[in-house]
């Protein structure tokens, strides 16, 4: 009697597994982001206490060292003013000379600021989640960046919390450039399971020249990701299948194991 | 079935997924973070019932899946495979005995991940895999393994102070009591 119930059990449990795991994505993902919802109070609470030393530490700090960082950043900001009017003219120009020839003018991002509320727990995929959802105008693969560089794709969407699937997962394959003459395409793949700052170069012609620090931007291709977003540097180059292609490392401009605040990147104009 | 146990051991579970997804400490430090699930698992595996031991392994698997990029739901029968397999021989294992307890956490916790990747691979995904990924599983075995005695100690502990004790008989009866007095 007492095996009979363990046996029911486990039919039970199997059955139900069989039932989630080969539910429809749409609803499987739906699922999933409901499930996911539960714990948000403990990440609410997890970033309050994570502020709390924060705030701690600015309420000693003293009023000097305040006013000579309020010095600083003004300084900063005069010179960011001037840069932007710089921009500004620059793109003018720019707009000019597309309108001239006939091209697609770039309209300005529209990026929104997103904090990095967790990440995931399996060892094998190279996710997190952001604090932004559909409430705030987000959707599937909108390209994920710092000021560094790119982070990333949006992969689903819930109403108020997204997951990015970062560079380096098998999941997030981008279309890059290397910055050398013959301005060589290839394909960013997975990374290493523990060095996740070392992606693959692949796809590269057998005839690329690359050399270490030459940098690496989107190339524009694939729909999803802007042309010219910084990936990294080329670390190191080796012909593959007799010299037919070549394959690349490329060191990542971002350190994706201290994400903490990241910018997605809400109207990406792709080729 | 008892309430109070399963109930403690579901919020642990819970909390234990929200701290792995959260504080990524170990990855930094380690390259791997460690799974607390399997440890939970073969506690409840030996001192709960079985439908306890499905509720953790269909809510906790739920949950981890959730917060991850797996496909929701293929955490569900790693977890009780073992769950089951430590349930089906508990009247033979010493599970008071420490070193018992760090040999089940040992193997579940190098068992789970294992069979969440192979069933990975036969529903067709890519998961992130390399050499480094052998370094991975040492971690979480090691980590899962040291884990088990922390979390039986504190089950334990959580049990004496809120559980109901049994009060305990003395060996004094008052039947067998020895009457001196004159013969």
């Amino acid at each position: 009697m007492f095996r009979k119930k363990q046996y029911l059990a486990l039919g039970a449990v199997a059955l139900l597994a069989l039932l989630i795991v080969s539910l429809p994505p749409r609803v499987a993902g739906h699922l999933k982001l409901a499930i996911g919802s539960l714990f948000l109070p403990l990440f609410g609470l997890a970033g309050v206490t994570e502020q709390l030393p924060a705030d701690l530490a600015d309420s000693v700090l003293p009023r000097r060292e305040l006013l000579h960082q309020i010095d600083r950043l003004r300084r900063e900001n005069d010179e960011y003013k001037v840069q932007t009017v710089q921009n500004a003219a620059v793109l003018r120009e720019n707009n000019q000379l597309h309108a001239l020839l006939g091209w697609q003018q770039q309209a300005p991002w529209k990026l929104k600021l997103a904090s990095v509320i967790t990440r995931d727990p399996a060892n094998w995929w190279q996710t997190a989640q952001i604090n932004l959802g559909s409430r705030d105008g987000l959707q599937t693969n909108l390209p994920v960046l710092t000021a560094e560089g790119l982070v990333g794709r949006v992969s689903a969407v819930g109403y108020t919390r997204s997951q990015v699937v970062l560079i380096g997962d098998p999941n997030c394959r981008i279309s890059v450039t290397v910055e050398n003459p013959a301005h060589d395409m290839g394909i960013i793949g997975a990374s290493g399971p523990l060095d996740t700052s070392l992606v693959d170069l692949t796809y590269l012609s057998g005839r690329a020249s690359l050399k270490s620090g030459q940098n690496v931007y989107t190339s524009g291709l694939g729909g999803i990701f802007p042309k010219g977003i910084p990936v990294g540097q080329v670390m190191d180059s080796r012909p593959v299948e007799f010299g037919l292609y070549t394959e690349a490392r490329v060191k990542l401009s971002v350190d994706l194991g201290a994400l903490d605040q990241v910018w997605v990147l809400l109207n990406p104009q792709v080729n | 079935m008892n309430i109070l146990q399963t109930i403690l051991i579901l919020v642990a579970a819970f909390l234990a997924i929200f701290a792995e997804a959260t504080f990524p400490v170990l990855r930094h430090w380690l390259g791997a973070q460690v799974d607390l699930l399997p440890v939970l698992m073969v506690y409840a595996a030996l001192n709960l019932d079985i439908v306890a031991v499905a509720l953790l392994a269909v809510l906790g698997g739920m949950g981890f899946d959730a917060l991850s990029a797996n496909p929701l739901g293929i955490s569900i029968l790693p977890l009780y495979a073992v769950g089951f397999l430590v349930h089906l021989r508990r009247d033979l294992i010493l599970r008071e005995v420490s070193f018992a307890q760090l040999v089940l956490g040992t193997v579940a916790s190098a068992v789970v991940p294992a069979l969440t990747l192979l069933f990975l691979l036969t529903i067709g995904k890519q998961p992130l895999l390399g050499w480094g990924t052998i370094w991975q599983w040492m971690v979480m075995t090691a980590g899962g393994a040291a884990a088990t005695p922390a979390v039986f100690a504190l089950f334990n502990w959580c049990n004496h102070a809120l559980g109901y004790q049994p009060r305990t008989e003395t060996s004094f009866r008052p039947d067998r009591e020895i009457r001196r007095g004159r013969l």
